[in-house]
């Protein structure tokens, strides 16, 4: 585990990823307390409304007066738990189905596979808007719109890797000393298939609020008054470009935090891919 | 008469993750016109690395500090990327490397990778006022069956049709030294060639090059661990050990009489020559903590308290060969 | 020793691979290993001798259950032990146990060794946390390396220390014997030495039996009390190795013992002993399998494979050309 980080520490992106995730996560989790403004998460203040970023309010306010740097920072809240929750839905229902079907051949292998297959076929965005409709549209209809599409990336992963460890030599030898199926599966094959998992999830943590803050623009996602960067850029468009201090400083957010995902994966992918390959 | 090869005082180190590693410290070498040198050492001595730095195909992070390869009057250090691709590989100096299903390209037919090489390098390639194209084309082909067919590669016509997993390992080799020797090189350097080979495709193989260099008027450098091999087909010896050149000279004189302790333990280990399971105490020392001293001290049954504070030089022994050894000196 | 056998082989096959033709193109089946009978006495070391394709590694996994055999008879301590899937045939054979030729892949890498050892100590239910702690310093010792190893990773290794810790693991198991592939094989003479000697001290300290598959015949002839040299899924000569080695009878035995490089340096160039390359296991040829590149074939080679036949006391030969050549060239021996 140490010897990853040490060599995660020589990648200077994956260290600028690494310090905008913890950055982020620190603001969410931390939210209320740092917004000057935290009433600002509901309550509107029209007298103020659409005044440029000053000292009082960094990034200036909204269409309804509200302090829009307390809100960039109370809808970071919102954008990992989309995030995290989707991602580890995912994971939930992906990883088992990739291990089974890894694992044994056969009809259930091929049967898990091909359901997988048409699921990938699904366009995420449509399904959202779909269930939206059906549902009422709301961050619970954007999230199980999501999850379930989000599963197969996994499955495919887990099954490639469980397929290729089964046949490896140090399984063959945990058969020769006589360890059972659930042993071999989940005790070993398991964290093995797990490297590049971890990569995926990564990535997919920043992918996922890249389609959330895609669905609130779109209104099938968060519903006002939440604080959501999707939803506040959507909100702007009948004031820019007067207003420009309304959909940028959301949107940067939205960048930077799918970016320093993206650059925390691609790190970990790097250090994932030549250390396996290394000690084999 | 000048060596066709030769290697002085060769320094390379690499940097890791633990620091600057010193692969080879001062290695050198000579390869006579139309001889076989082999290149002796076990793991980790360094004996790829020398074999890369003499091409040019040093991994990254790796630099050569010091040092001079001359090639038929030339440094060959002194090439760039692009010289040492014109006018060098393939077609003055071949290469036979260790893993021949590595080496070719699975998804490409045996004929259409080999003719891409003579495409390339082979002495008519720069020819402009030569032959047109496809008549080029059809005489290298016929360069290359003929080639086959001195390899005992059965088949040599369907055998350029053919992808590479259709063939055995040792017919794979063959493939590879007809490849190697199909733009006319004249130093054919071959890194560990039937290692992993069965001893008897080994054995033939050992018998097809010695023909060859006697046919083609060749140079060979042999990179080996296996003393066997060494004994059975090169005319001179050079042996590496944790990136030096220990001791060097004529295979028979060494095999008889080995001067460097090195030398001497590894040939005593040797199964014709021990009937119990010997080996040399201790081990390599790791090329990122060089002792001071003598490389081999802290293994060496002769060891003196010289030996541990000073590089000792290289000297000339009884039978000729070159020893880093100060009872030499 | 033991007076019985500690295990038998009687005629037993082994046919590989093979797919079915539904909506994929049919591969025949290979025949990997063909009628091989013999006995491994308790304490000794039996050594499989052959080159690639041979089916050395395909009997010892067989032997050790991993792989079902598809004909004849396995008895292990005399009561039979075949027609079982793998399951059932590594419980019922749980007295044999395999070292893979590569150590550090047979090893999980996210596993430190201390776990990896303890694991087979659970899987079977012995002692507790702290009794299997204390069995695995002990074994870590007894094959030559520190017990704070336990700690570290496969990745922190060499070659022949991955070797011993290889042997530790299936050493804990407290098995009887050992089927051993290729424990030499890329590892340097000095450290060859050192795994060899630590070979032969663990099967006096344990009272094992090895079955040793190798193609190093020099490491061969210096180990192994009797030796079987496998060509093509048979088994072409068996006996003890002093007598194989000093009179080789079969030509096959012959060629390798000749092949192999030498001290002593060049022979005659041109004279090649074998022709050709080593078999396609795939191609099922009638007669002798070494016939198309004997270098004493004759026609009646061809008709019928030969069967194993004594020609000394305990040494066995399946060649028809064998009892009528009795002097072979003295000169392509070894001892020459």
């Amino acid at each position: 585990m140490i010897h990853i980080l040490r060599k995660l520490s020589r990648d200077l992106p994956a260290m600028l990823g690494l310090g905008i995730v913890l950055f982020v996560l620190v603001i969410a989790i931390l939210g209320p307390l740092l917004a000057p403004y935290p009433e600002d998460a509901a309550a509107s203040h029209l007298a103020r409304r659409l005044r440029p970023p000053s000292a009082a309010y960094p990034f200036g306010t909204d269409n309804l007066g509200r302090d829009i740097f307390s809100r960039v920072i109370l809808g970071a809240r919102g954008a990992l738990s989309i995030a995290l929750t989707v991602v580890s839905t995912a994971m939930l229902i992906g990883v088992p189905l990739g291990l089974i079907a890894g694992y044994r051949g056969g009809w259930v292998s091929e049967g898990i596979m091909r359901v997988t297959d048409v699921v990938l076929a699904i366009p995420q965005l449509v399904l959202a808007l779909a269930l939206a409709q059906l549902m009422s549209p709301s961050l619970e209809s954007a999230m199980l719109a999501l999850s379930l599409t989000y599963w197969p990336f996994f499955t495919r992963i887990v099954y490639a890797e469980t397929r290729r460890l089964s046949a490896s030599l140090f399984v063959d030898a945990l058969r020769g000393i006589g360890a059972g199926i659930s042993r071999i599966v989940f005790l070993h094959i398991l964290p093995n298939a797990l490297s590049p998992v971890i990569v995926r999830a990564t990535i997919g943590l920043g992918f996922t609020i890249l389609v959330a803050a895609v669905l609130g623009f779109l209104g099938m996602g968060a519903t006002p008054p939440t604080p959501d960067w999707g939803l506040a850029i959507a909100e702007s468009r009948t004031y820019l470009p007067r207003a420009w201090w309304y959909a940028t400083f959301p949107g940067l957010a939205i960048l930077i935090t799918v970016m320093g995902f993206n650059l925390l994966g691609d790190g970990l992918r790097d250090i994932v891919d030549p250390r396996i390959r290394r000690s084999r | 008469m000048t060596p066709v090869l030769s290697v002085r005082g060769l320094k390379v180190s690499i940097r890791t993750d633990e620091g600057m590693a010193e692969i080879l410290d001062d290695v050198g070498l000579e390869l006579e016109r139309g001889r076989i040198l082999g290149v002796v050492g076990e793991s980790g001595c360094g004996k790829s690395t020398l074999i890369r730095a003499i091409m040019g195909i040093l991994p990254r992070g790796a630099t050569v500090d010091r040092g001079e390869v001359w090639f038929e009057g030339e440094n060959l250090l002194a090439f760039s990327e692009a010289e040492l691709n014109d006018q060098v590989r393939s077609s003055r100096i071949g290469f036979i490397p260790q893993d021949p299903l590595l080496a070719l390209n699975p998804v490409f037919k045996v004929g259409s990778q080999m003719l891409e090489v003579m495409r390339w390098h082979a002495p008519d390639a720069k020819d402009p006022g030569g032959k047109r194209g496809g008549e080029r084309r059809k005489a290298h082909v016929a360069r290359l069956v003929s080639l086959l067919r001195r390899m005992q590669v059965p088949d040599p016509e369907t055998a350029l049709e053919r992808y590479p997993h259709q063939f055995s390992g040792g017919q794979r080799q063959r493939l590879l030294i007809a490849a190697a020797l199909a733009c006319a090189p004249g130093l054919v350097i071959a890194d560990e060639p039937t290692t992993a080979l069965d001893v008897t495709t080994q054995h033939q193989i050992l018998l097809l090059l010695r023909e060859l260099v006697a046919e083609f008027g060749i140079s060979l450098l042999f990179v080996t661990h296996d003393f066997g091999v060494v004994a059975e087909l090169c005319d001179d010896l050079c042996v590496i050990y944790a990136g030096q050149t220990v001791e060097k000279g004529a295979v028979q004189a060494i095999l008889e009489a080995p001067s460097h302790p090195y030398t001497r333990a590894l040939l005593a280990c040797h199964p014709d020559r021990a009937t119990t399971f010997l080996g040399i105490p201790g081990s390599v020392p790791s090329p990122l903590a060089r002792p001071a001293g003598c490389l081999f001290a802290p293994r060496c049954a002769d060891v003196r308290p010289l030996c541990r504070t000073v590089r000792p030089p290289q000297a000339l022994a009884g039978s000729g060969a070159e020893v880093r050894c100060v009872q030499f000196a | 020793m033991t007076a019985d056998p500690i295990l038998m082989l009687r005629d037993v096959s082994v046919r590989l691979g093979g797919r079915k033709g539904f909506l994929q193109r049919t591969i025949p089946p290979v025949q990997a290993v063909k009628q091989v009978s013999l006995d491994l006495r308790g304490g000794e070391i039996l050594s499989l001798v052959g080159e690639s394709g041979c089916g050395k590694t395909t009997l010892g996994r067989t032997i050790l259950g991993l792989q079902r055999e598809s004909a004849g008879d396995i008895l292990l301590e005399g009561s039979t032990v075949s027609g079982l899937a793998p399951e059932a045939a590594r419980l019922a054979r749980s007295i044999v146990q395999y070292a893979h030729q590569d150590a550090g892949a047979a090893l999980d890498p996210w596993w430190s060794i201390g776990r990896t050892l303890e694991e087979g100590l659970k899987i079977h239910g012995v002692g507790n946390a702290s009794e299997r702690r204390d069995r695995v310093a002990a074994m870590l010792q007894a094959v030559g390396l520190d017990a704070t190893s336990a700690r570290r990773y496969p990745h922190e290794f060499s070659g022949g220390q991955l070797r011993r810790l290889a042997l530790a693991r299936i050493l804990l198991l407290q098995p009887r014997v050992l089927i051993l592939d290729e424990p030499t094989s890329g590892l340097d003479m000095s450290v060859q030495a050192t795994v060899l000697n630590l070979l032969l001290e663990l099967r006096e300290r344990f009272a094992l039996t090895y079955l040793f598959i190798s193609h190093d015949l020099s490491v061969v002839e210096r180990l192994s009390d009797r030796v079987a040299i496998m060509y093509l899924g048979r088994i072409v000569e068996m006996g003890p190795a002093k007598d194989v080695f000093a009179r080789p009878t079969h030509p096959y035995t012959r060629t390798l013992l000749a092949a192999a490089p030498r001290l002593s340096g060049r022979r005659a160039s041109g004279s090649s002993l074998v022709r050709g390359d080593p078999p396609n296991p795939a191609l099922v040829l009638p007669g002798c399998a070494f016939f198309d590149r004997c270098p004493l074939a004759e026609a009646a080679c061809q008709e019928a494979a030969p069967r194993l036949e004594s020609v000394a006391a305990g040494h066995e030969v399946a060649c028809y050309r064998a009892f009528i050549e009795q002097t072979a060239s003295r000169s392509v021996l070894r001892h020459a």
